[in-house]
């Protein structure tokens, strides 16, 4: 009998794999698409945002069926200390608009759908499969998928990894290297349930208006990280990570216990009270940035989404990078497939560059420094200068009898004592790490 | 596992292989500081120090995320793999 030999493999059904198998399918091409989990979602965990714009390039028409939560009209930044929050909102009208530009969402809801999709363009995907090894030709070209079914693998042109952030066949196959602990975080989040009024009057919203807040400060007890709440239809996502190396080296409580904190903390408690919690995930995010993206393309494979480490972590994006480095992979594989020109290393290089011209290097390469400046500043970053916003906003708004050019000295001698010169440093380093 | 993280991991669905866990930990006598560590950074609790200070898991409740695995992984003491395409955990949400 001769094999069946697939004109691609997608290892994975998150938004990267859901991407590269829907372009493929959808231009022709005998997509398997391989997925561990019961169904496309059941294993994936996200804040979550949907960024309209990288699925519209391939569902143009999204907003019909997926299953969106709240479109965001509201974005709130807080640096918090321990009492409070400082922070930085923006609201507009405009983005009541016919086609929103970002939504929350329920990724287990979500990735559903996006598979069905993936499914209806003509795909077969084969669902409750672990996918465990790459299997290779003589010449180390890799010729397809070995999985915990019984039987001989699957074979294909070109095997599109896009397993995720803890991408095993990838790291064991020796294509990347393993994980550094300083350049994945781990967040935890929960789902909390409550009645659709309740979050729209708690956050002045109606209709399908959302809001996120994405918060910082000393929530985090000096490690490295970031908490966040998103409202959707009838529920709160709310979550807090921290770099696994924090964690694990100075940390001293477990993330379940700093969530706790940030569902405590005086700013965040009441806009929880009384609802239901009915999930807990954890999940590791890439956040080592350009640096720590690995080679993304060998003979027969390439690589997508978290598991190439495409997540902007000063803009918290990943999941339209997914969905675009996915897209940009596959349109890759479409044009060798028209050519009939195999999937060598050299062919696919094209990615590469696709890549490169596109936003999605070009924000990662702007940011590459920033994870260094975070590992040598953090405390300052996430203790310091929180409760130096903090103490400096309440000086300036209490009213006590204290002329104002004294408050403004008192600011400023506040922040000399805590940084001395050390502040002039830390906006240079800031400005550069930025740029 | 402190109640804190049980009445968590209580609101998860699971589909446990039986018999089969997916994250061993080799028999040691002195566990490093690495392991020591997963005692509190495992966001399920999983794992726990024995009276002789030995870091022994139970992986039911495990969410695949991970961590232990990148934490400990210079040190060889945790095996880890996937469950079997079907088991572990099974967000309703994500």
């Amino acid at each position: 009998m001769s094999k069946v030999v697939f004109d691609a493999i997608v290892v994975g059904a998150g938004p990267a794999g859901n991407s590269a198998a829907y372009t493929m399918a959808n231009a022709g091409l005998n997509v398997l698409q391989i997925e561990r989990g019961e169904y496309s979602g059941s294993k994936n965990v996200q804040g979550a945002i949907l960024y309209s714009d990288a699925l519209e390039q391939m569902i143009p028409d999204f907003r019909e069926e997926a299953p969106l939560e709240r479109h965001i009209v509201e974005q709130r930044i807080w640096m918090m200390d321990d009492r409070g929050h400082t922070g930085m909102h923006h609201r507009s009208d405009d983005y009541n608009e016919d086609l929103p530009n970002r939504y929350t969402i329920i990724r287990a809801q979500f990735d559903k759908w996006f598979n069905r999709q993936v499914r209806d363009a003509g795909a077969t995907v084969l669902y409750e499969t672990t996918a465990t090894s790459l299997l290779r030709d003589p010449g180390g070209q890799v010729i397809g998928v070995q999985t915990d079914r019984e039987g001989e693998g699957f074979y294909a042109n070109v095997v599109v990894l896009a397993e995720g952030v803890n991408g095993l066949v990838g790291q064991r196959s020796g294509l990347r290297s393993e994980l550094r602990p300083e350049d994945v975080a781990l967040a935890v989040k929960e789902m909390h349930f409550l009645p659709q009024e309740t979050i729209e009057s708690r956050f002045n919203i109606t209709g399908d208006e959302g809001v996120v807040i994405e918060a910082m400060g000393t929530i985090t007890d000096g490690m490295i990280g970031t908490a966040f709440l998103y409202t959707n239809r009838e529920s709160i996502s709310i979550g807090i990570g921290c770099l696994v190396s924090e964690l694990s080296r100075i940390g001293k409580d477990s993330p379940y216990q700093l969530l706790d904190r940030f569902k405590a903390h005086p700013s965040i408690r009441g806009l929880l009270e009384g609802s239901e919690m009915k999930e807990y995930a954890a999940h590791l995010i890439p956040e080592g940035g350009y640096r720590a993206i690995p080679d993304l393309v060998g003979d027969g494979w390439i690589c997508v989404g978290d598991a190439g480490h495409f997540v902007n972590a000063v803009h918290r994006e990943g999941s339209n990078l997914a969905m675009t480095t996915g897209r940009f992979a596959a349109e890759t594989i479409i044009m060798l497939n028209k050519r009939g020109q195999a999937c060598t290393k050299k062919a696919l290089g094209a990615y590469r560059q696709r890549l490169d011209d596109s936003f999605v290097m070009k924000d990662m390469k702007k940011y590459k420094d920033v994870p260094r400046m975070l590992e040598k500043q953090g405390s300052t970053i996430m203790d310091t200068y929180p409760r130096l916003m903090n103490g400096a906003a309440q000086t300036w708004f209490r009213v006590d009898g204290r002329d104002k050019k004294t408050k403004e000295n008192e600011i400023v001698k506040s922040a000399w004592r805590v940084r001395g010169l050390g502040l002039l440093g830390d906006a240079v380093k800031l400005a550069r790490a930025w740029r | 596992m402190s109640d804190d993280v049980e009445n968590r991991l209580f609101q998860n669905r699971y589909v446990v292989d039986t018999g089969k866990p997916h994250i061993h930990v080799v028999p040691h006598e002195t566990p490093s500081e690495e392991l020591k560590a997963m005692v509190h950074v495992c966001p399920a609790g999983c794992y726990s120090q024995n009276e002789h200070g030995q870091v022994e898991i139970v992986a039911d409740g495990c969410m695949e995320c991970g961590t232990c695995r990148v934490v400990c992984q210079n040190t060889g003491e945790i095996e880890w793999n996937y469950p079997r395409g079907g088991f572990g955990v099974l967000f309703k949400f994500g």
